[in-house]
């Protein structure tokens, strides 16, 4: 029998959900609805789609089973023995069984197994259809979606949602699966714009209800929505001759926070433009949401493209109304930008001693004396080192004037233009552009996509700040746990581990840590950061290190295991063992070779504590084969040699002399019994294998390898 | 060009709109307030179970904002219309929509949106989830579903409107200059209000004495506390009688002179969130003793289902 198929479709209308939440929201749904559906023999291998917009999360499968399958099942009982007596007939134990099953007695039949005949009972579970199981799934699902923060709005013990829910269609083909939620009846009629659409909106299937919701004035898809606002977008730029200032993700928002994206011109005074761009540009996209517009010099113009949720601006009130508000805010920005310039930069230091970084690790202005320490630190042992442009008087510059934007009435007014308004600043009251720069960028890198700061000093004040803040937190017991991760230590790792790497800095992790532990001690709060804090941290910027090193380097992971197993200390160094042994690994003597260290590091283990069979040194007197021999002269001469190469930094060269190790290898596992019965022969057999492990692992702990599957 | 309503005209159209939904129109309270939540036809109407609907005007001082009269759009004192629906109604977005229709704006011409906004008032140990209403760019309600308030979880939930008048009046009038707004027909807000934001943004950045300010702080603290205290032994009709009303005004105290004492500059990080934290303590005690004082037996429960949501 052939289960007939019919479409589903739901829909959740909502009030306003926050526009950021909702492609999360789809996806979870999905997620949700395609588990349940499975579960319970409705999908057939289809797929749920699911799409967004501000009042509504949308599923549709094209075709879903209208009838769960019956099935069979086989259930055995008592053995045939005890089942039926000698004369066949059956006993009570078969009665009960078969009632128990909830068949006749008849239709027992006795099937074979290892332990013997038993008796079994057929039971068939017969499909139920897809709208009454559909009647407990679709509301369960909708309540198990993940918000970020939840609301009840039918009183203390109703649903839990993003925000009220006002209507639900939920539709079988052309069947209504009925069910209640949050005090609202699902139905089969949609709703339209709130003011173009019409209220109640009957539809049929995904695709009436697309077409219909686009007659109605909602652009159900997002694809939909996007598309026309980019095209709206190049269209009213290219019509002034300007171009769009790029921003993917405000597109992304606009596209969820409308029904019927619509773009629209607006301009503003052109004196606006004496102010910075990034001021002028936050105003415009943080609060306005509105697209800056950019002149062929790449100058900003002065307009602005703001997206409406109508087809039009009808009386052409809408942008003067935007345009206003516009004129307020660069206002207030201009009046900002004059009023913070009346004292220096410097001038904000004193203030930082009254804000709170962390109540147990002090103020702004503590942590910006040890941030400083940090700095000067970091460029007194680069420059040390031959780095010439690590200059400390610049790094310490730049770290003292680094966080004094945060009391400024701008970075107060504009939050997320911390470290830019006081590179701005120090730019216009002539600091060197070294240090202004360097201030401008110290937040960064803001994710794995955002770039390093564009000098070294900046770099320094960077990884010194995060630094300061990953070793404070760590001490005062703040390490990240599940996703709370407040004073985003995660993001301050990575950038740490982004920063060394692609600027290729010489750091020491253990020396590095160790200094911002002197700083907690040296300033306030004089915390002492203990060996154990110090591994934690270690370890918690290893992690970033292995997810960067996967993500961004493409490494395996094994191969990344294996070169931080040998040594983690400096990241760099890390990274050029890694790519020597991934270069060499594909070489045809290196993966046998590794197997054959993997045994060696077994026989190892397995041998007992080491200091019951470790000799002092191998002693080649108790050789009794060639092959023990062989190996023995081949490991010293290639161990030498391959040191050679290390010290230079020559690793690929000095994986390639390990792995002509080979033949010795193979030869001497061929011959020789390891375990031999003789103590002092099976001891110093265990003391060379282990001299030779420790040898050829200094680039690499080669047990850490995964062969590749054959 | 638009061609508003006057101010006060603005006032009594959504003044009018709302006694039609049968709401209680009520008086500005007589105590200074940060905002029309806090005063009690809120604060403490939206605790308990009884239905409510109440709408009023709320001139709120907010001494920080205050800029001499000189900021066209900043104001020490602006007028709020708060609207309270207890419970809320399942078409309240419709409804405050049409709110918007009564005071002349076509709905089709403009750009209306509610973006993500969760109110809260730390000082009240209240929150809630909702939106800032846009008017083609313009922030012009608050709108907010009550979740908690006075550290207490509410059930029924309230849906609290709060109209930002002066600036849907400048909005309306086109004008860019708040103090140009026509109040009545032959006077400007300026003419009206403008004495006032100038003496009372200087008496909050340059005169207030912060030594007596915060004496007086402390004064009033002592005062609800000892009424607080107070109400604990109260017994019957002295109980219901109990003047709880009169502790929150000396909560209300509190919170304005905490304000003038931030404008003032005198407050560190630090100070500031013990007195945040001073205050909350007083409004969560009122909430539960307003609550103990009308239904004593399901106060306590209600007390015992304080938490943070999920």
């Amino acid at each position: 029998m052939k289960a007939q198929a019919a479409e589903l479709l739901l829909e959740v209308g909502c009030e306003e959900i926050p526009a950021g939440m909702i492609p999360t929201a789809t996806n979870e749904l999905q997620v949700i609805l395609s588990k349940y559906l499975s579960a319970e023999n409705l999908l057939d291998g289809k797929t749920v789609e699911t799409f967004g917009a501000p009042r509504r999360l949308v599923a549709a499968c094209a075709a879903l089973r209208l009838r769960q399958d019956d099935v069979t099942r086989e259930v055995t009982g008592p053995p045939k023995a005890v089942a039926f007596g000698p004369d066949g007939h059956p006993t009570r134990a078969a009665e009960s069984f078969a009632a128990k099953q909830g068949v006749e007695v008849s239709s027992l039949y006795t099937v074979s197994t290892p332990r013997g005949e038993y008796v079994a009972a057929k039971q068939v579970i017969v499909g139920r259809p897809a709208v009454e199981r559909l009647k407990e799934i679709l509301p369960r699902a909708i309540a198990e979606i993940p918000w970020p923060k939840t609301m009840y709005w039918t009183g203390a013990t109703g649903l839990r949602f993003i925000r009220p829910i006002r209507w639900v269609v939920a539709l079988l083909g052309k069947e209504v699966v009925h069910f209640d939620l949050a005090d609202v009846k699902s139905a089969s009629a949609t709703v339209g714009h709130r003011f173009l659409g019409k209220a109640h909106i009957p539809v049929s299937g995904a695709k009436d209800y697309v077409d219909k919701l686009r007659k109605n004035f909602v652009l159900a898809r997002p694809e939909e929505r996007r598309l026309k606002v980019e095209r709206e977008l190049a269209r009213l730029a290219t019509k002034k001759g300007l171009r769009v200032n790029q921003d993917l993700p405000l597109i992304e928002l606009v596209t969820y926070l409308n029904e019927y994206p619509t773009v629209i011109l607006g301009d503003f005074e052109e004196s606006y433009l004496e102010l910075p761009e990034e001021i002028l540009i936050t105003v415009m996209r943080g609060h306005q949401k509105y697209f800056a517009l950019r002149r062929r010099d790449g100058r900003l113009a002065p307009h602005f493209l703001a997206v409406i949720n109508l087809d039009r601006d009808r009386g052409g009130l809408i942008r003067g109304g935007h345009e206003r508000v516009l004129r307020a805010r660069f206002a207030d920005a201009r009046f900002f930008w004059q009023a913070d310039q009346k004292c220096r930069l410097a001038d904000y230091l004193p203030k930082l001693s009254q804000v709170t970084f962390q109540v147990k690790l002090g103020s702004y202005g503590e942590k910006v004396e040890r941030v400083r320490a940090l700095s000067r630190w970091l460029a007194e042992q680069w420059f040390a080192r031959g780095i010439h442009e690590a200059r400390v008087a610049d790094a310490d510059r730049a770290a003292e004037l680094a966080k004094c934007d945060l009391v400024t009435d701008m970075v107060r007014e504009f939050t997320e233009l911390q470290g830019i308004v006081g590179g701005l600043y120090a730019k216009a009251q002539e600091e060197p552009e070294e240090v202004a720069d360097a201030v401008y960028d110290h937040y960064r890198p803001v994710g794995l996509d955002d770039p390093i700061p564009r000098n070294l000093t900046g770099s320094i004040v960077a990884l010194a700040d995060k630094m300061d803040t990953l070793a404070g937190c760590f001490a005062v017991g703040l390490a990240p746990t599940g996703s709370s991760d407040p004073f985003a230590l995660r993001r301050g790792a990575l950038g740490i581990v982004k920063i060394t790497l692609e600027r290729k800095l010489p750091l020491s992790l253990a020396e590095f840590i160790a200094a911002a532990g002197r700083g907690l001690a040296a300033y306030p709060p004089k915390l002492r950061v203990t060996g154990e804090v110090e591994r934690q941290i270690t370890d918690f910027l290893l992690d970033r290190t292995r997810y960067i090193l996967r993500e961004r380097h493409n490494f395996a992971y094994d191969e990344i295991n294996a070169a931080l197993a040998a040594a983690s200390d400096d990241l760099v160094d890390a990274v050029e063992r890694i790519s020597a042994l991934r270069d060499i690994r594909k070489t045809k003597n290196f993966e046998p070779l590794a197997v054959s260290f993997k045994r060696i590091r077994n026989i190892l283990e397995k041998a007992g504590p080491r200091e019951s069979w470790t000799l002092p040194a191998v002693r080649p007197e108790l050789f009794q084969a060639d092959a023990e021999r062989r190996l023995h002269a081949a490991s010293r001469r290639v161990g030498s040699e391959a040191e050679a190469h290390r010290r230079a930094g020559k690793y690929r060269e000095a994986l390639q002399r390990i792995a002509t190790l080979r033949p010795e290898v193979d030869d001497f596992f061929d011959s020789v019994m390891v375990m031999a019965e003789q103590e002092e022969i099976r001891k110093n057999r265990l003391t060379l294998l282990s001299e030779l492990l420790r040898e050829v692992s200094t680039i690499a702990d080669f047990s850490e390898l995964v062969p590749a599957a054959s | 060009m638009l061609k508003g309503p006057t101010f006060q005209d603005l006032l009594l159209q959504l003044e009018r709109f709302w006694a039609d939904r049968d709401c209680v129109l009520q008086q500005p309270y007589d105590v200074e307030v940060g905002a029309g939540t806090m005063a009690p036809e809120t604060f403490l109407r939206v605790l308990g179970p009884d239905p409510y609907r109440v709408a009023y005007v709320q001139p709120s001082r907010r001494p920080a904002d205050g800029r001499y009269g000189e900021n066209p759009n900043r104001l020490y004192k602006h007028h709020q219309l708060q609207v309270i629906l207890k419970p809320s109604p399942a078409d309240i977005q419709n409804l405050y929509l049409e709110s918007l229709r009564a005071i002349g704006i076509h709905l089709a011409e403009h750009d209306i949106r509610f973006e993500e906004d969760n109110w809260e008032a730390p000082t009240l140990g209240a929150w809630g989830i909702g939106w800032q209403v846009l008017l083609d760019g313009l922030e012009i309600t608050q709108f907010t579903y009550f979740q908690q308030c006075g550290g207490l979880n509410l059930d029924p939930v309230s849906v609290e409107l709060t109209y930002g008048l002066d600036r849907i009046a400048a909005y309306l009038q086109g004008v860019d200059n708040i103090y140009d707004v026509l109040w009545s027909r032959d006077r400007t807000y300026g003419e009206v209000r403008l004495a006032e934001e100038q003496q009372f943004s200087a008496y909050s950045f340059d005169y207030a004495d912060p030594v007596a300010t915060r004496k007086l702080f402390d004064l009033h603290e002592k005062e609800a506390i000892a009424l607080l205290d107070a109400y604990a032994h109260a017994k019957g009709e002295d109980k219901k009688r109990f003047p709880i009303l009169a502790a929150y005004d000396q909560c209300l105290k509190c919170s304005h002179l905490f304000n003038v004492l931030d404008a003032r500059g005198v407050i560190s990080v630090t100070e500031r969130a013990t007195l945040i934290g001073r205050i909350r303590q007083i409004a969560c005690r009122i909430a539960s003793a307003y609550l103990d004082q009308r239904l004593p037996v399901s106060a306590s429960a209600l007390a015992s289902t304080v938490q943070e949501p999920a």
